[in-house]
This record gives C-alpha cells, sequence and structure tokens, in this order.
C-alpha cells in the first residue's frame, strides 16, 4: 500500500513535468494551429543554453534565461518556417516543418555540445529529500512541481486578464473575426509560438537539473506530452495539466504492478479517451473534427 | 498519351535490370530491394494521404507488423517465405481495419494525432513484450527461405530476392492503380478535395477512409513483411514515429497527388540518407534541412512541379 | 523566404551529381591497393560518445599499423558508417560496405543488438567480424560463428569480476534494476547466478526500457524490498540518470549501490554528489605498473585531446587483432584468418594490461581483464575511478563448454 503510495505521489511529480510541455504544445496547436512536433527541440534549446549560461548567471539566473532563449528562438522559427505555411491550411505541413525542425536542432546540439552526457548541477539546497519518510521528493522535485504550478498559473492569469491573453482566446476560436478587429494577428500569432516556446524551455532547464543534459533529451517527451493533450482535451488548458498528471499518475502506478507495460498504458488511456470521449476530458466540441 | 506509355517503360525497363547498373553509380542490391519496399509502402500510404486526404502519421505502424509477422512465421510457424509474406500482411491489414473506425471520423489534425498515437502503442508493445518480439534487440534468427516453385528451388540471395520484390511492387502498384482508376478511386479523391459536399452528396465518407485506411495499411504491411525479409531481422525501429515521418516526408518530397510520386520521394531520399550518413556525421542536420526546404519550396513535391510545368496553364 | 527555388534545385543536383560520379577518393595514390576494413558504430543518437571513442582508438591503431607497412604489405584503410545504435541501420550499413565499399572484414558495435545482427550478416557473407563493444554472451556463445571474435568482455565475465567484493563488503540481499535488452537480460541472469550460488538472494528486478530518464518509480520499488546492495545495471546515460536520482534520494546511505558496466565517458558526466559506488571497468588509463601503457594514453591524448577510455581500447585492440591476425595467417582469406586468431596471445603493447589475453578458440572470446574498483568522489577528470584489482579474464569467464559447447561451424567446403 505504501508502495501504491509513493509511486501515486511519484507519479504526479513527473505528471507536473508532462504537463509542463503539453500545456505549451496545446498553445500552438490552438492559435498556430501547428503540431510542433519540434517542442522537444525547445526543451533542448532552453537547457543547454542553460548550461552554457550557468557559470555566468548561476542556476537561477539560468532558469529564467534558458526559457527566454527559446522563447526568442521560437519567435524567430515561426517567422521564418511557420508563418509561409498558414496560409495553406493544412498541418501536414506545419507538422513536416516542425519534424525536421526537431532533426536539425537535436544535431546542431550534438555538433556543438558533443554527444557525451553533460552534467548540470543545481544548488545543494536542492539536492536532497524534503523528509525522510517521503525520500522520493527531493528539494529539486518539489521545485519542479511549484515552478510548474506558478508558470500555470502565470499563463492562467494572463490569459483571462491581460490583453494579450483575451486576444490568443479570441484569436483561437475565431481567428479571422479578431484581424477584422484590428488586431495584429501576425505579431499575436508570434507570441503565441514565443509563448508555447517559453514552456518546452523551461521544462528543459528543469529537466537539465534532474537528468543532466544529452541530445537525445527531448524524444521521450513529446510523445506523452501529446497524449496528455488528447486525454485532458484539446483546446482546454486545464485539461492538458490534468491529461499530464493522469499519465503521469498511470504510469508510475503500473509501474509498480506492471512495469512492462507502464509505457504503453498512457497510450491506452488515450485510446480509451477517443473511443469514449473523443474530445478528451475537459476539450470543447467541435475543434479539429 | 504516347510519352507516359513510353516513360513508363523505361522505368520498368531501369528497375528489371537495377542490379547491374546500380553498383556502377555508386549503389547496391540491397539498396535497390530498399527503395522499391519503401516505394511500395509510401505508395500504399499515399493512397491515403495523397488521394484521400486522409493525414496519416503513424503508418510505419503497419510496416512494422507486416515486418513482425513475416519475422515470427519464419521464426515459430513455417520456413516458408510465401506464408510468412501472407501472415505479415494479414496482420498489419488487420490491425489496419480494425483500427479504422478510430480515425475514419476525425481529420486534419486530430487525425494526424490519433494515427501518431497508435503508432506509439504499437512501439512500445513491441519493445517491451520480450518474450514475443525479442524485445529491444528486435526479432533475429530468421532467414528467408528459399523459394520453392514447382519442382525448383529458388536460393533468395540479393540479386534474386531484389526479383521476388520487383514482383511483388509489380504486383502492389498494380492494385493501388486499378482501385485510383475505379469509381472507389474517385470517390476517394472526392473526398479529399471537399469532404462536406461529399458528405451532402449522400456519401458515407467515415466508410470510405475506412476502407483507404484498411486497404492503405495492408499494402504498407505487406511492404514491411518484404523488409523483414531484405534484412532477414525486424526491430521496433521500424514502427517508430520517425519513420512514419520519413514515410510523409517522401511521399511530399516526390508530389503527394501523383501515382509515382512516391517512388521518386523514396528514390531521393533513400539516396540522399544513404550518401549523407556515410558522408558525414551531421547527416541527421541535411535530413532536417531538406524536409523545411521541401515543406517550404517545393510542396507539390517533384512530380508535382513536373506536372505543373507541362500542364498548360 | 527569398530563395530563389531554381537555385535550390541546381545545387542539389550538382552535389547529388558529383558525388555519384566523383570517384572514390583515395587516401593512397598509386601503388598497392588498400585493404578496407569497415567499422559499424554509432556515431550520433544516445551511444554516439562511446561509438566515437571506439572510433577514435581505431584510427590509432590505424595510423600505427599504416606506419609500420600495413597488412600483408599493403596499405590499410578504414571506412566508418554510422549505425545510430540502431539495428536495421547496422544491417544496411553492413551490407553497404561489404557490397559498395568491398570491405574485406568488419568490425564495431557499441549496442549489442547490432552485433548480433552484424553477426548473422558476416556469417552469411563469411567475412571476419571483430566485435569491439557489443557486451551480450550470445556473440560468442549460443550465437557464435566462425567468423566472429569478441574483443570487450561478456556479461558473465562483468559479473563475475565484482560479485565477490560486492558480496563480501556489503550483504547478500541485493535488487536490480536491469536495462530491458539483451544486455541488460544476460548480465544480470550472470549475477543472479553467482550471487545465489553464493548463498545470497535476489529481492527483485526491475526491467527499464532503454533510454528511461525517470527511474523514480523503479528506485522507489527497488527502496521498498530494503536491499543491502543496489545493483545498476543500466549503461551509458541511463546510468548517470539513475545514479542521480539515487543519490537525490538519499538511498546511497542506506544501501551499497553499485555492480554494473561503468565507462569514464559515463563517469564524467555525473555531476561530483552523484559520484559513487563499486563498478567494474574493462580496460583503465591509470595503470601505473603496466608497461606501454603511458605511451598509449600519450598518443590518444595528443591526437583527440581525450584520455583514453575502455572504448577506446576496445577500437584499438581489434584493429590491431586484426592486422595481426591477417599477418600471421599471411592472408586475408577468412577461414585462414580465423583458425589464425584463434588462441593468439596480443602483444602487450596491444594488450596494454598485466595479464596474458588472448582469443580462446572455443568461443572466439578474448580473454581479456576486468577493472573492479570505487568511482572516486572527489575525482577530477580523467582521475576519476580507483581501481581496486585487475581480474584475469580466463579465470572468472564460464568455461568453454558452458559458453559453445561443441565445434564452430566453419565452412566443410
Amino acid at each position: 500500500m505504501q508502495l501504491l503510495l509513493f509511486n501515486v505521489f511519484n507519479g504526479l511529480v513527473i505528471g507536473m513535468f508532462y504537463a509542463l510541455m503539453a500545456l505549451g504544445l496545446s498553445m500552438i496547436l490552438g492559435l498556430n494551429q501547428t503540431i510542433n512536433m519540434a517542442h522537444g527541440g525547445f526543451l533542448i534549446v532552453g537547457a543547454y543554453l542553460a548550461f552554457t549560461l550557468d557559470p555566468y548567471l548561476g542556476f537561477w539566473g539560468a532558469l529564467v534565461a534558458g526559457p527566454l532563449c527559446a522563447a526568442v528562438l521560437g519567435l524567430v522559427v515561426e517567422r521564418l518556417l511557420i508563418k509561409p505555411l498558414y496560409k495553406r491550411n493544412e498541418p501536414l505541413y506545419t507538422l513536416l516543418v516542425t519534424f525536421g525542425l526537431a532533426l536539425v536542432i537535436q544535431d546542431v546540439a550534438r555538433r556543438i555540445w558533443g554527444p557525451q552526457g553533460l552534467p548540470f548541477s543545481i544548488p545543494d539546497v536542492l539536492n536532497s529529500p524534503i523528509s525522510e519518510a517521503l525520500f522520493f521528493i527531493t528539494g529539486y522535485r518539489a521545485l519542479i512541481v511549484a515552478i510548474a504550478l506558478i508558470a500555470a498559473i502565470a499563463l492562467f492569469l494572463v490569459l483571462q486578464y491581460t490583453r494579450l491573453g483575451v486576444r490568443i482566446r479570441a484569436g483561437t476560436r475565431d481567428l479571422e473575426t479578431v484581424a477584422t478587429l484590428g488586431v495584429n494577428i501576425y505579431v499575436l500569432r508570434a507570441l503565441n509560438f514565443a509563448l508555447g516556446c517559453l514552456f518546452a524551455g523551461l521544462a528543459g532547464v528543469l529537466a537539465a537539473g534532474q537528468l543532466g543534459l544529452i541530445p537525445t533529451m527531448g524524444e521521450s517527451v513529446i510523445m506523452p506530452s501529446f497524449v496528455a493533450i488528447i486525454v485532458g482535451g484539446v483546446g482546454s488548458l486545464v485539461g492538458s495539466i490534468l491529461g499530464g498528471l493522469i499519465i503521469g499518475v498511470a504510469a508510475g502506478v503500473m509501474t509498480t504492478y506492471y512495469p512492462a507495460a507502464s509505457e504503453a498504458v498512457i497510450y491506452l488511456i488515450m485510446a480509451v479517451v477517443l473511443v469514449v470521449r473523443p474530445r478528451g476530458l475537459l476539450g470543447q466540441e467541435g475543434l479539429f473534427e | 498519351m504516347n510519352r507516359k506509355i513510353a516513360a513508363l517503360a523505361v522505368l520498368w525497363a531501369l528497375l528489371a535490370s537495377a542490379p547491374w547498373w546500380l553498383p556502377v553509380v555508386g549503389g547496391y542490391t540491397q539498396l535497390g530491394s530498399r527503395v522499391l519496399i519503401y516505394a511500395l509502402a509510401t505508395m500504399s500510404l499515399n493512397l491515403l494521404l495523397g488521394f484521400t486526404g486522409g493525414l496519416s502519421f503513424g503508418h510505419a505502424a503497419y510496416f512494422g507488423l507486416g515486418g513482425y509477422g513475416a519475422g515470427m512465421t519464419l521464426k515459430y510457424l513455417a520456413p516458408s517465405t510465401p506464408l510468412a509474406l501472407l501472415v505479415g500482411t494479414l496482420v498489419g491489414g488487420a490491425a489496419a481495419t480494425l483500427l479504422g473506425p478510430s480515425v475514419m471520423r476525425r481529420r486534419g489534425i486530430y487525425f494526424a494525432m490519433i494515427t501518431i498515437a497508435i503508432g506509439q502503442l504499437f512501439y512500445f508493445v513491441a519493445v517491451r513484450w520480450n518474450e514475443v518480439t525479442g524485445g529491444e534487440d528486435g526479432l533475429a534468427g530468421f532467414a528467408r527461405q528459399p523459394l520453392h516453385l514447382g519442382g525448383w528451388t529458388l536460393p533468395l540471395d540479393d540479386t534474386a530476392f531484389y526479383y521476388l520484390v520487383l514482383v511483388c511492387f509489380a504486383a502492389g502498384v498494380a492494385i493501388i492503380g486499378l482501385l485510383l482508376r475505379s469509381p472507389l478511386g474517385r470517390t476517394w479523391v472526392a473526398i479529399r478535395e471537399n469532404q462536406r459536399r461529399a458528405q451532402f452528396l449522400g456519401l458515407p465518407v467515415a466508410r470510405y477512409v475506412w476502407a483507404s485506411f484498411a486497404i492503405s495499411g495492408t499494402l504498407t504491411a505487406f511492404a514491411g513483411g518484404l523488409n523483414a525479409l531484405l534484412n532477414n531481422f525486424t526491430s521496433p525501429q521500424d514502427l517508430h514515429w520517425i519513420l512514419s515521418g520519413n514515410f510523409v516526408i517522401m511521399v511530399v518530397l516526390g508530389g503527394m497527388r501523383s501515382f509515382w510520386g512516391p517512388l521518386a520521394g523514396v528514390i531521393i531520399f533513400l539516396v540522399a540518407q544513404d550518401y549523407l550518413s556515410s558522408l558525414t556525421e551531421n547527416w541527421m542536420t541535411f535530413i532536417g534541412i531538406i524536409f523545411i526546404l521541401v515543406v517550404l519550396l517545393f510542396p507539390r513535391g517533384l512530380l508535382g512541379m513536373l506536372r505543373a510545368r507541362t500542364r498548360p496553364q | 523566404m527569398s530563395i530563389d527555388r531554381r537555385s535550390v534545385i541546381k545545387a542539389g543536383l550538382a552535389v547529388g551529381a558529383a558525388g555519384l560520379i566523383a570517384p572514390p577518393i583515395l587516401s593512397y595514390g598509386r601503388g598497392e591497393s588498400p585493404i578496407k576494413i569497415g567499422m559499424h558504430d554509432p556515431l550520433t543518437g544516445t551511444y554516439a560518445a562511446e561509438g566515437e571513442s571506439e572510433v577514435n582508438g581505431a584510427k590509432l591503431a590505424l595510423a600505427q599499423v599504416n606506419r609500420k607497412g600495413g597488412m600483408l604489405g599493403r596499405p590499410v584503410e578504414l571506412v566508418v558508417e554510422d549505425d545510430a545504435a540502431n539495428v536495421g541501420t547496422a544491417v544496411q550499413k553492413a551490407h553497404k560496405l561489404l557490397e559498395k565499399e568491398g570491405c574485406s572484414m568488419l568490425m564495431g558495435a557499441v549496442s549489442s543488438a547490432t552485433a548480433l545482427a552484424v553477426n548473422q550478416v558476416a556469417h552469411e557473407k563469411g567475412t571476419i567480424y571483430m566485435v569491439t563493444g557489443g557486451h551480450t554472451d550470445p556473440v560468442t556463445g549460443s550465437e557464435a560463428h566462425w567468423t566472429t571474435f569478441r574483443i570487450c568482455t561478456t556479461t558473465y565475465m562483468l559479473a563475475a569480476g565484482l560479485v565477490n567484493t560486492l558480496y563480501k563488503k556489503f550483504g547478500k540481499r541485493w535488487y536490480f534494476i536491469t536495462p530491458d535488452y539483451a544486455f541488460g537480460h544476460t548480465f544480470q541472469a550472470a549475477y543472479a547466478k553467482i550471487l545465489q550460488s553464493l548463498g545470497g538472494t535476489v529481492l527483485g528486478n526491475s526491467l527499464s526500457p532503454l533510454g528511461t530518464t525517470d527511474f523514480s518509480s523503479y528506485l522507489i520499488k527497488a527502496q521498498s524490498t530494503n536491499p543491502e546492495v543496489l545493483i545498476l545495471l543500466v549503461d551509458g546515460q541511463d546510468l548517470v540518470n539513475c545514479m542521480k536520482q539515487a543519490v537525490q534520494f538519499g538511498l546511497q546511505k542506506k544501501m551499497a549501490i553499485g555492480g554494473g558496466l561503468s565507462e569514464l565517458e559515463v563517469m564524467a558526466a555525473l555531476p561530483p554528489e552523484a559520484r559513487s559506488g563499486w563498478w567494474t571497468v574493462e580496460w583503465y588509463w591509470n595503470q601505473p605498473k603496466t608497461p606501454h601503457v603511458k605511451e598509449f594514453v600519450a598518443a590518444y591524448q595528443k591526437a583527440y585531446g581525450k584520455t583514453p577510455s575502455a572504448r577506446s581500447w576496445f577500437g584499438y585492440a581489434g584493429l590491431h587483432s586484426l592486422v595481426l591476425g591477417a599477418n600471421k595467417a599471411k592472408s586475408i582469406q577468412p577461414v585462414k584468418m580465423a583458425r589464425a586468431l584463434e588462441g593468439m596471445v596480443l602483444p602487450p603493447e596491444v594488450a596494454l594490461q598485466p595479464h596474458k589475453i588472448y582469443f580462446r578458440p572455443g568461443d572466439h572470446q578474448l580473454m581479456s581483464s576486468e577493472f573492479p574498483g570505487e568511482i572516486k568522489k572527489d575525482g577530477k577528470y580523467p582521475d576519476l575511478f580507483q581501481v581496486a584489482d585487475i581480474v584475469e579474464g580466463d579465470k572468472i569467464a564460464l568455461p568453454v563448454a558452458e559458453t559453445h559447447p561443441g565445434k564452430l561451424d566453419y565452412p566443410t567446403a
């Protein structure tokens, strides 16, 4: 029983990480209508740039700088690669272009920083469990949860109460009307994409502290993030968080009882959701159908 | 019309004589077989992608299932190449048919995401089910058996196997060609062009998409079976989403709306990949750049561009 | 985008045409035609660092061999292909090396699965294959062929080199975290067998897929069984992540951690707080008493700016072994080479370790030594590991009767 509880808690921690990635993906899926296969690439960018800036800015500085760099790259990518494709109105192209971008980013990272794993040191204060009994909740893992929560709440506040946020939400529903109302949708879409990449970069820095850096680090996160969105519901940010937590816990619990199925189970959950409630748990009706 | 027949004749002549001229241009027979196998896989994918408008980004699942089906038949059931191919095709085809309903009512991004996730499901089953699939290491310990035709045994060395692949490729191409020319094929194109109108015309769109999905998956599985026989090996990599993505880019590269487009795309892509990966460690960067350039600059693909050029405006 | 579409097409065609028409670049001008050795290793992907080390070691050996007159008086050329630790790719590359490049023999592998697959190809084609770094037992065991030889030790030898130390020092209740593929399975089986014969208990075994980044679930489960020793058999980046998380959970205070294969590349990737545990390496650069090691280390450092790891030595010894075998057989004909390699003792400047190491005739496994020891907590690269002992390979390996009873499948014709 204790083992199960541990795994549930642990799953929630992992789930928050997936949720962070899913949030960014969901934003990009919404307004930019793009399946960002390069989301893992922006994770890498955030991680590696944080690593490079760490000696100058320290861990906390790098935690801020990494995601910002990812966001800036996101602006560039949106302008050069995504913008020309909006008018084609066919998700195939943005999917392929981001797929190609993912390959390029991973290989360039390997070229610049090398194929071997690189260590990323986190402040000592975070490096031990917060209590003897809950040994698996290290200070760092608690930080991941805290930052993910803060980021999610910040995003929610931005979307709810700022002009940018309102426009993004409106644009996701009906971009044409928003454009007619005089909003510069080019800037809007660019900022939205950058915001999504910011989240990926943030996830990257957090991952680096946990896992170290290696060029392939983005690959294993992207698929569960998609599943989180499908399970939680496309178009709902709370849904993305919920989806991330659900699959995190499911994977963690499965590891206790039947470890061989611990990856497959999240796709199984997704399959069930797609059959029973295709729009996802909190998804909005009619999107992408 | 005559030009078209002439072009086709040249194409088949080249394909039939490949083992002779391939080494001269720096190729090798195994590469030729691989090109034909991938061409078959991508032309079947194109049934769904280019002609019906279904964005399948998880087709490697059926390719891999075909491979595992063929491999497991040879390893556990019977040392018969034709049986292996049959089983592989049926396994992949069954999967595509059973899973068709989950995607047939969706379009665009949702369709794509579901196919990606289905692909991942199969991938993880293959990776983790060690006892049956060999897990991460893949399925080994089988080899393509000589063919017994009448009283005559044909051992399948590289060249003989190439011709077997060529025969299978021709058969697959014939099937795809016939389908596309039939009323069924016309309906698919109608659905691709304007799904809503097709629906208003009373067509059971979902069922047609299902048929397209199932047939496409079956032929791709056939190619997958051949692939397992080519390497005498199969592994979860044959189910991976990166392979699915490569299939799609090959179709787009050659020309999504054209019949022979995928073959052109496969030739360019595989040759480029083969050449680049021997030339430089950074081959993945170049492949990624190919993806990006193709999408941005050549979305209609090679054959799409050629056709646009020859067609009167 | 303002790039003109036409110019891109033209550029692409030009590159393609040039590639096809240009004659293969020969490293040697006129004169003797070179003997080509084909090498497949991961240069991209998770195992790229290990692959790179193997290739560098082989290249160093290549330079030495060619300075001394090559193989049978002919210059040697090394053709390297990236297999990305992907089995399908490895098989394709093996075919390419043999058919297109005309290589006379093959070497390489980091991933055990690629070693097994290329082993099959080599046997089909009747070509000598020197496995440098794929550890799984069947390569010189149940799947052994006359064509195939191996430099790195078997997983059984890896386990046997360390097990006694761990058992005596730390206790008899062990939990395993094992990577879910051939290497892991045979490694764990070896440990379990020896442990149980000593009277210890296997409390449990968690199989983690390759590329797992989050080991927390497995570590929680391990901790719940209250082991005295936690054996981590994962390697590469998986080991780095697992160790980091184990140390973050404070597990090293409750139990001994170690047991698996460690490599210099991995140790360098661990942050200082995670550097602990007892591990085994297959070759280490710091052997003050062994002759020739210093020269090798210096030459490698000069050429590549890094300290050689066990992987570097695998590539180095692998290429040298092929050359020595051919020279001894006075031929590159595979059967003759195979016979010559059987029982061949590696000269000290190639062996670079104190014991006598040789290719065992019955299964073609090199009887090289294991170097068990402890990671240095405060070590600075490259001085990261304290070797406790150098254990002779043929004392700990399973006898041939158990790895490959019966004769090897030499062609009868």
